[in-house]
């Protein structure tokens, strides 16, 4: 057996990709191709392409989550990152390039999701790149006609009474959901504050974990 | 035959409610000209909890997808355009990054970076070198 059952799980515990384990495909010819005839024609090089993974790589949604514990914990940032999300998160550090990011805030009386019906717009300079799920056909289609039927396969079951925003993406506008910050949190530091913010809270998918 | 006009004159159609952006109740949803990839508020399954890890080589279509439009070959536009025509075929038989390097070579080719030639005899080049990715790539 060329490989058992524990072999074809990532690291992280998630299944490679099938091209990985088949011959060569045609459009994997075509990325060589392409970056062979970038690098020799000067437009790129080996290193700036490598330098480009890295800085992807980099991103997380623990950059975000440490946006959201700032927001919960320091009433400055949190009216500048509410009135201008790229701005305050470009004064944060984080490298934001040229998105529109807007920022939209659960309360206990709303509730924001984001979605990208037309694609896969997502904040990604910030996050680093969207899940599987957000660009399928069936988070694309409903989410907009049916937020909480997708919110309870998520396992998220709001109360009627609370109002839930459908935030649709762009290419030019992305938006980042600033969860409600959990009960019982009052006097805990800002990491231990993100170490509760979870990816899926950011795209309204999820909310924070109790501490 | 009904008779046409030409929706860009904004000619008042003899039949109105034959014509979608003519009826009261129209909703988007149901625009004749909505393609394919507008598909919010379409029907569909439970969504899917797959994960996969990121391949080298998907990594390495979204990074020349960033430095190629960084370097001003095309736009993001240019990008969704290709997308957009390829068609929900494509949508439903290609990968993600599959569909993006179709559209970033598109775009590349369009931007001048190279030409269809070039293209065709470095992909019959790099077939030549190997059965896997690994071995076609080269060196890391």
């Amino acid at each position: 057996m060329p490989h058992d059952h524990h072999d074809s799980l990532s690291p992280s515990g998630h299944p490679y990709r099938a091209d990985d384990d088949t011959p060569l495909s045609y459009w994997q010819t075509m990325e060589i191709a392409v970056r062979e005839l970038l690098v020799e024609k000067g437009i790129t090089s080996p290193e700036e392409i490598a330098s480009q993974i890295n800085t992807m790589d980099a991103r997380s949604p623990a950059n975000g989550a440490q946006v959201v514990a700032r927001a919960w914990t320091d009433p400055d940032f949190h009216a500048a990152l509410m009135q201008d999300a790229s701005a305050a998160t470009r004064d944060m550090g984080f490298d934001i390039g040229p998105l529109k990011l807007i920022a939209v805030e659960n309360t206990a009386h709303e509730h924001n999701i984001i979605v990208c019906t037309l694609c896969s717009c997502y904040p990604r300079n910030l996050l680093g790149l969207p899940p599987d799920w957000y660009k399928s056909r069936a988070y694309r289609s409903r989410t907009v006609r049916d937020p909480r039927g997708v919110l309870a396969e998520f396992g998220v079951t709001l109360p009627d009474t609370t109002r839930v925003r459908v935030h649709d993406s762009t290419a030019d506008m992305r938006y980042i959901v600033i969860p409600a910050r959990p009960s019982g949190t009052d006097g805990m530091s800002v990491d231990e504050l993100a170490k509760l913010v979870t990816r899926d809270s950011m795209i309204g998918t999820g909310v924070a974990r109790q501490p | 035959m009904a008779e046409k006009t030409n929706p860009q004159e904004g000619t008042p159609s003899k039949n109105p409610a034959r014509r979608w952006h003519d009826d009261p109740a129209r909703r988007w949803h149901d625009n004749p000209a909505r393609r394919w990839h507008d598909m919010g508020g379409d029907d569909a399954g439970p969504v899917p909890t797959d994960q996969h890890d990121f391949s080298l080589w998907e990594k390495r279509v979204d990074a020349l997808m960033i430095i190629g439009s960084a370097k001003g070959y095309f736009t993001v536009d240019g990008l969704r355009r290709v997308l957009e025509d390829m068609g929900e075929d494509a949508f439903e038989t290609m990968t993600y990054y599959e569909r993006w390097i179709a559209s970033v070579n598109q775009n590349l080719i369009e931007g001048g970076a190279y030409t269809t030639a070039e293209l065709a005899a470095k992909m019959d080049d790099v077939a030549r070198r190997g059965l896997t990715y690994g071995d076609a790539a080269g060196a890391p």
